[in-house]
């Protein structure tokens, strides 16, 4: 009786039907002694999201040669950006889950065809009513030869986008693929209205009101926000700080409520600030050391199980990362995937192993380690601990330092260049990880990895795992795909870098996403000030 | 024909023919960096189709020479050509003119230059003729220690202790002088003052220096010495007998330094979150948008050759034998 008239209470607080100190009266009065119901008050409060205020955020990456086309979009000021005005099909929640989008549903009965039911009555910010017109319009503009879109590749599996009636598009793809509705989550593809796909013009929970490339991106709240529940801030004001220093100090003077990217250098000084929360989530980004097994001495299993053994991962992550990450166990998924193989035992450094292998290879001599800091900050210094490791098992590596500039074009993925230094994003999905870097059809194998048996049979079991509906199944078969990829695959895969970011004390939030940094590059519609 | 209007006359010509050698270099240099603009904006995720797509887009796929002729024609009309990013097949071309996207920047460099400028340059003048009078005392070398401290720390180290100063422990300015076109002149003000005397503390040192220089140079001249035997007091000696002299030399270090305040501020555009030109060249640089650091590099070739042009005229101007040469 007493715990349901406190509940009702507590309803009431958050509907705002009664103020905090009439709250705390009427439970003091049903027998709660104070600090417990003054807690239950700050409970309620800190849960129940607020409208208002400006939030100005600070972001480590823009350039003045971003656009509003989600195509080219490549860096995290344009992610943010985008997932702030505009909306896709679908979207990956904070517990990592899909869920519709701008579809209300969707359903294949042979993951071939897809079918997806658009929500209605979803307004352009241009006023506009968005209908399946649009989604094929938004969809064709990252296909075609002509398409400029970074998503192209995403979307090469895709033989036809149609519009079934106003309120239904259906897919069909060349092979079954059970995460299809991953992918349309992705931030490439957000929905535009047709013949507008640069303008910035959406359905997001923000309508843009400048965007100055490089410099800042100037949001109001969209009154006709369709999605309940999300995109409390009033005003929104996205800045581009690349000075780590300029952006911590920002945030200590309250010059912005937020920022990406904490450098871990001074995060130890910086944290001792009152003001300021820093926050964590270990997503799906890793770094990786890919092995061309196109190129000798890579092309020698033991070779390649030698250097596997002759890293010290801890190390890596302690002195590299300072803590703020995870060992990798040499294959891309990550404990945010819902597949990650958490059977496999973990490979440590091993000197005994590494130098059996590395005798068996039969070979001898320095072995190149390309490394720039373009692959990631640290990359050199990463290059030079593992050269550090692997002396001890007898293996002499030579870290070659390679100029940042050109770095994706002539030295990663690179005939060139057997083994360089390089990271990854990270994909939300086991499938899209392994068919952007892993299977055979991609362009950007960097390891070379598809003449071997192991490839071969991993390359089979990604197609099976992708047309299986069946989660138990699936699980199995990638539990396979990511040993495959761990023991003869062509990559080092040490460590998985944590999204460190902070906030001002004044900024709430709820449990925070780890598919991106900045809660899923969504925090602008997530987040409130409390 | 007047001096003056010869050197105009003459400079001018030497500065188009400076401004087409600097095209010919920033356009060749650029071709020497590796990668081009497809392959920099896709990074990473670069697919061979999606690089020659773009390459198509913009032309890039005719040779150096074609697309330099192509430009240089345009630029003699008038034209300095659309950004690289922005440019779309299918759908709007967003694609921004250089000229949209340079002035603005441009804009706001200068008026970071003017304000450090209007502070610099007189204290520099200042104390570069105080301390020429008094040489040798304590406010002679107390003046010379501070500036050359200033000047000797890196540019971002300034910054950083300006503030920790001025914006962390005693919160008078803001440390981000993000400003835009709609920011009253007031708080454009405020916004810059961190920047600007960051400048003025690089710059001041070196006007400072030269002129003391060129002043005590000239005090061991004969006609000093005769003025002073005629009863002229050490600061009229200075002013009226030794200033007159020595402005050629110190309009030469000023316009140098005033240059420099327009092209070579980056670092402390970067430190401030100052959206300056600067930025704008190494973004282009970094992603090989070639119209737009053609367009910058005239720009910053044109402020040379003007600042080094008024330079010398003053010179002229201020020095009576060569303002009516025999």
């Amino acid at each position: 009786m007493r715990d349901k008239f406190i509940e009702i209470q507590k309803a009431k607080l958050l509907h705002g039907q009664i103020g905090r100190r009439q709250f705390v009266m009427s439970v003091l009065a049903a027998g709660v002694a104070l600090p417990a119901a003054l807690g239950f008050a700050d409970k309620a409060n800190a849960a129940m999201p607020k409208s208002g205020g400006l939030f100005r955020m600070g972001i480590a990456h823009g350039s003045t040669t971003d656009t509003l086309d989600s195509g080219t979009s490549e860096n995290h000021f344009t992610l943010i950006n985008g997932y702030t005005f505009g909306n896709h099909l679908t979207e990956v929640g904070s517990d990592g889950q899909l869920t519709g989008e701008l579809a209300e549903s969707y359903e294949s009965a042979d993951a071939q065809k897809w079918v997806f039911n658009l929500r209605q009555g979803v307004e352009f910010h241009n006023g506009k009513t968005m209908t399946s017109e649009d989604v094929v319009a938004s969809f064709n503009h990252h296909m075609g030869e002509d398409s400029t879109s970074a998503a192209k590749g995403l979307l090469t599996a895709v033989t036809s986008v149609e519009a079934d009636g106003k309120n239904r598009v259906i897919f069909n793809l060349a092979s079954p693929n059970a995460d299809f509705p991953f992918i349309v989550s992705d931030y490439h593809i957000s929905i535009r209205p047709a013949g507008d796909m640069t303008s910035g013009v959406g359905t997001g929970g923000y309508v843009l009101q400048s965007f100055e490339p490089g410099v800042k991106s100037v949001l109001k709240r969209n009154p006709n926000y369709w999605k309940e529940g999300k995109a409390h801030f009033d005003e929104v004001e996205l800045l581009s700080i690349i000075d780590p220093t300029a952006r911590q100090t920002a945030l200590m003077n309250g010059d912005i409520d937020s920022m990406d990217r904490v450098d871990l250098k001074t995060i130890n000084l910086f944290k001792r600030n009152p003001n300021i929360n820093i926050m964590e989530a270990t997503g799906t980004a890793h770094y990786t050391f890919p092995m061309r097994l196109s190129v000798a001495p890579f092309d020698n299993y033991d070779l390649r199980m030698a250097l596997k053994h002759s890293i010290k991962r801890q190390e890596l992550v302690d002195k590299v990362l300072l803590g703020y990450g995870a060992v990798g166990n040499d294959h891309p998924i990550s404990t945010a995937n819902a597949f990650h193989n958490s059977d496999m035992p973990q490979r440590e450094f091993d000197a005994d192993k590494a130098a059996f292998h590395y005798k068996k290879s039969g070979h001898s001599g320095a072995i190149p380690l390309s490394a720039s800091d373009a692959a990631f900050s640290g990359a050199v210094d990463a290059a030079q601990l593992i050269a550090n490791s692997a002396s001890e098992a007898g293996i002499e590596i030579e870290v070659i330092r390679e100029p940042r500039d050109g770095y994706w074009s002539n030295v990663w993925n690179n005939d060139a260049k057997g083994w360089c230094a390089c990271y990854w994003g990270g994909r939300p999905t086991e499938d899209w990880m392994f068919s952007a870097a892993y299977t055979n059809d991609t362009k950007w194998n960097d390891t070379a990895w598809v003449g071997t048996d192991s490839s071969k049979k991993f390359n089979a079991l990604v197609i099976e795992a992708r047309a299986e509906l069946d989660t138990t199944k699936r699980r199995e078969l990638y539990y396979e795909c990511q040993n495959l990829v761990s023991d003869d695959g062509g990559s080092i895969i040490p460590l998985f870098n944590s999204y460190v970011s902070a906030n001002s004390k004044a900024i709430a939030h709820n449990e925070i996403a780890a598919n991106w940094d900045s809660d899923g590059a969504k925090c602008v519609e997530r987040w409130w000030f409390a | 024909m007047h001096p003056v209007i010869k050197t105009v006359l003459g400079r001018l010509a030497m500065g188009v023919l400076t401004l087409f050698a600097v095209s010919l270099i920033i356009f060749s240099s650029m071709e020497l960096l590796p990668g081009d603009f497809g392959q920099a904006i896709l990074g990473q995720a670069a697919l061979p189709e999606t690089v020659a797509a773009f390459r198509r887009e913009l032309g890039l796929d005719q040779p150096a020479i074609v697309r330099y002729w192509q430009w240089v024609t345009a630029v003699l009309q008038g034209d300095l050509g659309t950004s690289f990013s922005g440019r779309n097949a299918s759908g709007v071309d967003r694609s921004r003119e250089v000229v949209d996207l340079v002035l603005p920047r441009l804009r706001n460099t200068l008026f970071l230059a003017s304000i450090a400028a209007l502070i610099a340059v007189p204290l520099s003048l200042l104390l570069g003729v105080t301390t020429a009078l008094y040489r040798n005392t304590f406010y002679d070398r107390s003046v010379n220690m501070a500036t050359l401290t200033t000047i000797s720390f890196p540019e971002f180290f300034v910054a950083y202790l300006l503030i920790l100063f001025f914006a962390s422990l005693y919160p008078i300015f803001p440390s981000l002088a993000n400003v835009d076109s709609d920011t009253l002149f007031g708080e454009r003000l405020y916004r810059a003052a961190l920047p600007a005397l960051t400048l003025t503390l690089v710059i001041v040192a070196h006007m400072m220096r030269m002129t003391r220089a060129a002043i005590i140079n000239l005090l061991a001249s004969p006609y000093i010495q005769m003025a002073r035997l005629s009863g002229a007091s050490s600061a009229e000696v200075i002013l009226k007998h030794a200033l007159p002299n020595a402005w050629a030399p110190i309009a030469t270090v000023i316009a140098f330094n005033l240059a420099y305040l327009v092209v070579g501020v980056v670092v402390v555009e970067v430190v401030f979150v100052y959206p300056g030109i600067g930025q704008l060249m190494v973004d282009a640089v970094a992603m090989r948008d070639i119209p737009v650091v053609q367009g910058c590099a005239l720009i910053f070739a044109v402020t040379y050759i003007l600042l080094n042009l008024l330079a010398d005229i003053i010179g002229i101007i201020t020095n009576p034998r060569l303002l009516h040469p025999r």
